[in-house]
């Protein structure tokens, strides 16, 4: 198997299976989190921690290194009484650089203020640092404070030691060992060397500290945000920030259409250009596009503009590929027709086809989402310096594994001299863990022998990237009386596997994202695929196909409660059923939930109807409201998480709409940082305005349409009406934050609009629909 | 050669008179917090004062910024004690952070000229600074609180 089939594998179970070797061990330790809260396996530490190579398993080898004490990959502490917390997930803005500490320094029971963040270079010893997938408090929960709670283990042991006084007197609290009657107390850099020397603890006598013993895990009045003083003095360093003695920028023309060649350019026009040092040919890309750079030439300058400016002068001649026959409008009749014939059955339960066909009332609507971009406003940036057989990087990537893998394949340099360090990154998205632009940099800075930093435009980052696939759906939907006796959904968009292996033409765990998961109860159900040709890179966007899987299934359910003159909250609530964990195996799909076990993450309706019950109390659902003001709710399982959304709109005399309000119910099980829930709880609505108002790509002779924020845009503060976010607490394992509101948000829009209107939007954007006010 | 009075200080720099300020800043001063997001007027993330108005420095040729005085998020408090940065960080606005320094410039921009504005102001005056994490609700409120304290 080459590398990019490996990738095609391993990133697309990534996605769709979310299975790694490291977590395979991680899920040891889950499957006890409910009846233990988390005293879990040993495994996990034997994975985390690299004593190996320390036998008997003392610390002393490699754990005490320059006077510190290392008790694990995640965290160390220095004789000034400093716990360096080494941070392994990358941070864009979903506050994972405080989260980790809060929970590390809750168990430890070390103070704020001795707490240090580290961002962790790449190294398989963390496990996963895949910050994608929603996945960091989800994954790590258990491990960050497993290495947390065997650190304060070792530190009171040492302290009972020197301090003559048994363990379970002492406790850990403002990096401090105490007496717990006060009267004595050694800091914790005191006890380094008594510590390293012990053995560990046994997984048994793992405690860990309980919700009242917590001073920042799940409390509102927290912390302040680790990189807030950076960012309100512009001191962070972003990706775009790097800056190294003799570094040139590189901005690269890469082919307007995917996989065409560069025929010919203008070297020497380019290199009239003050300030322009050199011109280098890509590589042309051959298919699959998987994370390998698109091609194009590249110009090197000593300052961004001047790189910019040679850009403009290298008159590419270009030999354009068979893409260059693809546009948006003839793909989306494509894309229609198979998913009216969609061969692919992914979940078939009962006879839905009979069902409809017997059935006295019936409905059918077609719903059709464009294809979307991340538009981070950092748009990818990648720095690399290639020096003495070490290739430096710095990124801001999401996967810098990923980044050191996918540079290795592509220079020849050996992960082990590659060297990926994370910067900040200005949003992700799913756009920052694919490592292409990462890997333009390596190249150009072992072609050029210098620091190279590579500079993605807006406009490079709207026209190459790796789009959300356009989506076609089909629902079928047949009834007697009020209950739905069939459901049948046909979706027709291009797979996320054809940018890692050319001829795939049907979803795969796409479908897990909001379409094989539909949580109705009802006795007859047909999930299909169509076969769609992707003309483009496809890549995965901030909750991915849940986004149109959860506006066609979100907006059908209400569509149908308005057939029946049924309230559509009360509706959703019926057709949702009982309580009960939803066993989909029973319907012949095989669902991947996420990379989760089902029995700890069942796809519970109780929780689906708690949130929903919530968001309707929240916004006074049902009772009266101003005039010419209208609701819509939509809800939704996602990274095995639950939110629902109500949304109210206003009418205006010409009957055009404005929203009003925005209310949203997350309930992501246990909770690390109640803050950074809200703010992306909050970012998740702005991004699903964003989307339902403005999102849409299109292709037209093979190349993207649309290239800055004219053209594509995103909602802006005055397209934001007050957002009453509320998070749910309970001690569920930890699910998903960051994706799981964006799903909801598009239909709740779109149903509002129909309750204000009776006009029924099945096709993004509403700026095209004459709806907005 | 350009002279450009950046923060109190004066740069001379052999410069293209046409090079955007943008990248006058942040490549030849090294002065790395005001941000790039579209080049084209369109984010507000590279925000900068102008003789105290809010610039776009990403369309602004450094040759018209001779003569002025230039801001940017760095000099307008280093130590973040500016109220804007306090409300900033108390509110804890950012997410990514990015847009951050052009949201904070555009803010105290507003609040320079307008001790007290009204929620309406706010969003006329930030209308220009897109932020894709989606941080506007806490701006509105931040920029509320910053006016407070400063009126007291
Ligand atoms: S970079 Fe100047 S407004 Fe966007
Ligand atoms: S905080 Fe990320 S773009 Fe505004």
């Amino acid at each position: 198997m080459n590398y990019f089939e490996q990738i095609n594998q391993s990133e697309h179970q990534s996605l769709l299976q979310e299975i790694e070797d490291s977590t395979r061990a991680l899920n040891v330790s889950r499957r006890s989190f409910l009846k233990t809260l988390g005293i879990s396996s040993g495994l996990v530490l034997a994975v985390k921690i690299p004593v190996s190579n320390a036998s008997p398993m003392k610390w002393a080898v490699g754990a005490k290194k320059d006077g510190e004490f290392s008790p694990s990959a995640y965290l160390r502490i220095s004789p000034d009484n400093t716990v360096t917390v080494i941070c392994h997930r990358s941070e864009m803005g979903q506050g994972i650089r405080t989260s980790i500490p809060m929970l590390i320094a809750d168990e430890l029971g070390a103070s704020w203020e001795s707490i240090k963040v580290e961002q962790a270079l790449a190294d398989q010893k963390y496990g996963s640092q895949n910050t994608d997938g929603s996945r960091s408090i989800r994954r790590f929960f258990s491990p960050l404070r497993e290495a947390a709670a065997t650190a304060r283990w070792l530190l009171l042991e040492a302290a009972s030691q020197q301090l003559k006084v048994p363990a379970d007197q002492l406790e850990c609290k403002d990096t401090f060992v105490m007496k717990k009657s006060g009267d004595k107390k050694i800091a914790f850099g005191d006890l380094i060397e008594a510590a390293s020397n012990l053995e560990l603890p046994p997984k048994e006598k793992l405690t860990f500290v309980t919700d009242s013993q917590s001073k920042y895990v799940n409390k509102s009045s927290s912390v302040e945000l680790v990189d807030g003083h950076g960012f309100v003095t512009g001191t962070a360093l972003f990706g775009a920030d790097v800056q190294l003695p003799d570094m040139l920028v590189a901005v690269i023309a890469r082919p307007p259409v995917l996989a065409s060649k560069v025929k010919s350019f203008d070297e020497k026009a380019a290199k009239k250009v003050s300030g322009v040092v050199s011109v280098i040919k890509m590589d042309d890309l051959s298919l699959p596009a998987a994370f390998k750079p698109l091609g194009g030439v590249a110009v090197l300058a000593k300052n961004t503009w001047a790189a910019m400016e040679g850009r403009k002068k290298l008159n590419i001649e270009w030999e354009l590929s068979e893409h260059k026959s693809h546009s948006s409008a003839k793909q989306k009749e494509a894309l229609k027709e198979s998913a009216k014939n969609a061969d692919k059955v992914l979940r078939n339960f009962g006879d839905a086809d009979k069902a409809i066909k017997d059935a006295k009332y019936t409905h059918t609507s077609e719903y059709y989402v464009p294809a979307l971009i991340h538009a981070p406003m950092e748009p990818p940036m990648a720095t690399a310096h290639w020096k003495d057989g070490v290739m430096n990087i710095w990124a801001s990537t999401q996967a810098p594994q990923g980044a050191q893998q996918t540079v290795a394949q592509l220079t020849g340099v050996k992960p082990e001299n590659i060297k990926v360090h994370v910067t900040l990154l200005g949003g992700g998205f799913g756009r920052k863990s694919k490592a292409d632009f990462v890997a333009e940099a390596a190249i150009l800075s072992q072609k050029s022998n210098k620091p190279v930093k590579v500079f993605w435009t807006r406009e490079d980052e709207i026209q190459q990237g790796y789009y959300h696939a356009e989506s076609y759906q089909i629902l079928h939907a047949a009834w007697d009386k009020q209950k739905i006796l069939a459901w049948k959904h046909q979706v027709s968009e291009p797979p996320i596997g054809s940018t890692f292996a050319k001829d795939t033409k049907h979803i795969a765990g796409e479908a897990n994202l909001g379409l094989l998961d539909m949580p109705y109860d009802i006795p007859n159900v047909i999930c299909a695929n169509g076969a769609a040709e992707a003309h483009h890179r496809i890549g995965w966007l901030r909750s991915v196909t849940n986004i149109n899987h959860a506006f066609a299934s979100c907006s059908f359910i209400d569509e149908i409660a308005h057939k029946l003159k049924q309230d559509p909250k009360d509706y959703l609530i019926k057709a949702i059923g009982k309580d009960r964990h939803i066993d989909l195996t029973k319907q012949q799909a095989d669902y991947g939930n996420y990379g989760e076990d089902i029995q700890l993450y069942p796809i519970d309706t109780s929780r689906i109807k708690a949130v929903i019950e919530k968001v309707a109390e929240n916004s006074k659902w049902g009772s009266k409201r101003p005039k010419n003001r209208y609701l819509g709710i939509a809800a939704h399982r996602s990274f095995v998480a639950y939110v629902a959304s109500v949304v109210e709109v206003e009418k205006t005399s010409e009957g055009k709409i404005k929203l009003t309000n925005v209310w949203l119910v997350s309930d992501s099980g246990t909770i690390v940082n109640l803050d950074r829930v809200k703010s992306q709880m909050e970012g998740a609505v702005v991004f699903g305005i964003s989307l339902a108002f403005f999102g849409k790509v299109t292709f037209n002779e093979g190349a993207v349409q649309q290239s800055n924020f004219h053209d594509y845009e995103i909602a802006r503060i005055k397209d934001i009406p007050p957002t009453h976010v509320d998070v749910m607490i309970n001690d569920h394992p930890p699910s998903g934050v960051g994706e799981p509101g964006v799903p909801p948000i598009a239909p709740a829009i779109c149903n509002a609009i129909f309750a204000a209107t009776g006009k029924r939007i099945r096709e993004l954007p509403l700026n095209e629909q004459n709806i907005l006010a | 050669m350009i002279t450009l009075k950046v923060n109190g200080k004066q740069h001379k720099i052999d410069v293209d008179p046409d090079m955007p300020l943008l990248w006058a800043i942040r490549d030849l001063l090294n002065l790395t917090g005001t941000k790039y997001g579209c080049g084209m007027a369109l984010c507000g993330a590279c925000t900068v004062h102008l003789d105290g108005k809010p610039t776009r420095s990403c369309v602004l040729p450094v040759s018209q910024a001779e003569g002025k005085t230039v801001t940017t998020i760095e000099g307008i408090s280093a130590d973040g004690e500016h109220p804007v940065q306090k409300a900033w960080q108390s509110i804890k606005v950012p997410q990514c952070g990015y847009c951050q320094a052009g949201q904070i410039m555009s803010a105290v921009a507003l609040l320079n000229d307008n001790k007290n504005p009204s929620e309406d102001e706010i969003k006329d005056a930030m209308s220009g600074n897109l932020c894709r994490c989606g941080t506007y609700q806490r701006i509105t409120v931040a920029i509320k609180n910053a006016a407070n304290e400063m009126t007291e």
